[in-house]
């Protein structure tokens, strides 16, 4: 039981230092890049919960985070709809053209999945940047709303949109765990493990598959729509598969189909590549050789690497004390670590 | 008849890996489908548990027109079936892996999950008592706590029956169920077979030990070439001519 107190522990300490954190620092660009730091989160959790948890790899998630912002930016710019609207129309859009790609895409499996995905991601980009009639193309859209007020809330400082990134993340993140911990996680992680054997044991793997697929592109049109608003200014660039890569290194970095990897993947991949930003580009003659050891060494990221250790660990205790209980505690919290 | 194939046939490519195989399956036995490599024993099963698409003839299950329907409507009305090898999920426990088996009788989707719904809690709670209950069933009580990763290979196979198990299933065809396990514990599988029948689920199996098959089974069929050259009793099959011809080479006659 101690143990689960620890985690809720620390999953408390680090809600209240991200809530506490704009009054630590008083530099606005560490909020700037905490903000955007955040927004990604959502996208890599999205990513997550497709690549990590139900094993299908996809490579177009900067086209649906592009789909995201664009459909805020136009809405708001060009047909001058009320934010909020806008913002929940963003992720409506996203959510449907990732269920009518997911039709497709979802017909294929593994390689071939991640390689036709990353096509319908590319296309993404191409479409953005060439049809300048709506997108304005490579000139990009000026001029983007900040969130508008919400009763007496306003979002127009630095401080109030961080608050509002935040507590979207929270949101994200309540939901994830609710659905990993959940029949619904489990019939993911089954797919995840064996389509042949899931579908035997009665489980539609295609409506499934479809579910997350939806599911995540529409935290990536979340996470899209959240960017615009807050930058401001977005160009055909975020849909590049530049932008892909980064969030599956975020993912990567942290842990495939963990719950805290997104979070400590993205904290830290930021953070040191903007303390690594005198080295410009050569910054990734360092993180090319970090990132294949690390795939090699530990696949499932840093958490996976941390909770390995930490099975062990207490396998050799319980080995020394034999108590029946304490495997059903660990058990317990594999299925948090999912 | 509970399940019958009517001249069921599978072509891949020019070959015929089933070729008009009529085979009926009685209820609460033992049922079993031996034949040299490659006589399209396992393929025969794919096809009744839907996961090829037969080329003609059709699966009858309790009266009803099965061929057409996927693998998880197949599984739905309660045909379960194992693989030779069970892929699980290693780094979870044996009661994390087998508690999904029991999915398909629940009805909880994506909303319930992130609602925390009643429906969900009482449908895991309902997951849950079922595989702890199939795994007291198939002995495996001891290591439902345990790592997937750490078992061995015959807790494996009884986790591989435990998951089929948990779907409710009225038949169950076990693909090569004591491949790889030493005699004692081929024995130990074979009893497990004999429990579920007595359970009232019929069994069906494709196995190559033989001193187990004629021990166990009460009736089987015997495929070669992806034809049927005998079916019967195992006192029947142990001295069909063709049979052993099939196994031992043109040349042998007993």
């Amino acid at each position: 039981m101690a143990a689960i107190f620890k985690q809720r522990n620390i999953i408390t300490g680090l809600v209240l230092l991200s809530l506490v954190f704009p009054f630590i620092t008083q530099n606005e660009y560490y909020l700037h890049i905490m903000t955007l730091s955040f927004i990604w989160m959502i996208g890599v959790y999205g990513l997550n919960l497709l690549a990590g948890y139900t094993g299908y790899l996809s490579l177009a998630h900067a086209g649906f985070f592009a789909i995201g912002a664009y459909s805020l930016g136009i809405l708001t710019v060009k047909a001058q709809l009320n934010f909020w609207l806008a913002f929940i129309l963003a992720c409506l859009i996203t959510s449907f053209l990732g269920f009518l790609i997911g039709l497709i895409a979802l017909r294929t499996k593994e390689h071939f999945f991640a390689i036709y995905t990353l096509c319908v991601g590319y296309i993404i980009y191409l479409v953005i940047d060439k049809w300048e009639s709506l997108t304005e193309g490579v000139r990009g859209l000026i001029g983007i709303p900040a969130p508008s007020n919400i009763g007496p809330i306003s979002f127009q400082t630095a401080l109030s949109q961080y608050y509002l990134v935040l507590v979207i993340l929270l949101l994200v993140i309540l939901i994830v765990y609710r659905i990993v911990h959940s029949l619904t996680g489990r019939t993911y992680i089954a797919i995840r493990n064996s389509e042949d054997l899931a579908q035997t044991i009665g489980i539609s793997t295609m409506k499934n598959k479809l579910t997350v697929f939806v599911l995540s592109t529409f935290f990536a049109g979340l996470a899209g729509a959240l960017y615009a608003s807050f930058v401001r200014f977005i160009g055909p660039d975020i849909g590049s598969t530049a932008i892909t890569f980064d969030l599956l290194t975020y993912l990567l970095v942290g842990g495939l189909g963990t719950l805290s990897g997104p979070i400590i993947g993205t904290i830290l991949i930021v953070w040191v590549s903007q303390q690594l930003q005198f080295l410009q580009d050569y910054r990734m003659l360092i993180f090319g050789p970090v990132l294949t050891l690390l795939i090699i060494f530990y696949p499932r990221g840093i958490v996976g690497a941390f909770t390995g250790w930490k099975h062990k660990y207490e396998d050799k205790r319980s080995k020394n004390k034999d108590i029946p209980n304490d495997s059903l505690v660990k058990s317990k919290k594999q299925v948090k670590e999912g | 008849m509970f399940l019958e194939t009517k001249s069921l046939t599978k072509k891949f490519g020019g070959l015929f890996a089933v070729n008009s195989v009529d085979f009926s399956i009685e209820k609460g036995k033992i049922n079993a489908i031996i034949g040299p490599n490659g006589a399209g024993k396992s393929t025969f099963f794919n096809l009744i548990s839907g996961f090829h698409r037969p080329s003609s003839g059709a699966v009858i299950f309790k009266g009803k027109d099965i061929t057409t329907l996927p693998s998880n409507k197949i599984a739905e009305l309660g045909i379960a079936r194992t693989f030779q090898t069970t892929n699980l999920f290693e780094q979870s426990t044996v009661l994390d892996n087998v508690i999904v088996g029991h999915r398909l009788r629940t009805k909880s989707n994506l909303l319930d999950a992130v609602l925390r719904t009643k429906r969900l809690k009482s449908e895991e709670k309902k997951c849950r008592e079922k595989a702890i209950e199939v795994l007291d069933f198939v002995g495996l009580t001891h290591a439902a706590h345990k790592q997937a990763a750490g078992i061995s290979q015959e807790e494996k196979k009884r986790v591989a029956f435990a998951l089929a198990l948990a779907t409710n299933p009225e038949i169950v065809f076990l693909d090569e169920p004591a491949a790889g396990v030493n005699p004692d514990e081929t024995e130990g599988l074979a009893l497990l077979m004999e429990k579920m029948v007595q359970k009232g689920i019929t069994v069906c199996l494709i196995e190559h030990k033989m001193q187990m098959i004629m021990k166990l089974a009460d009736k089987i069929m015997v495929l070669n070439y992806g034809e049927k050259i005998a079916e019967g009793t195992p006192d029947e099959i142990k001295n069909n001519e063709t049979v052993i011809k099939a196994y031992l080479g043109g040349s042998a006659i007993a």
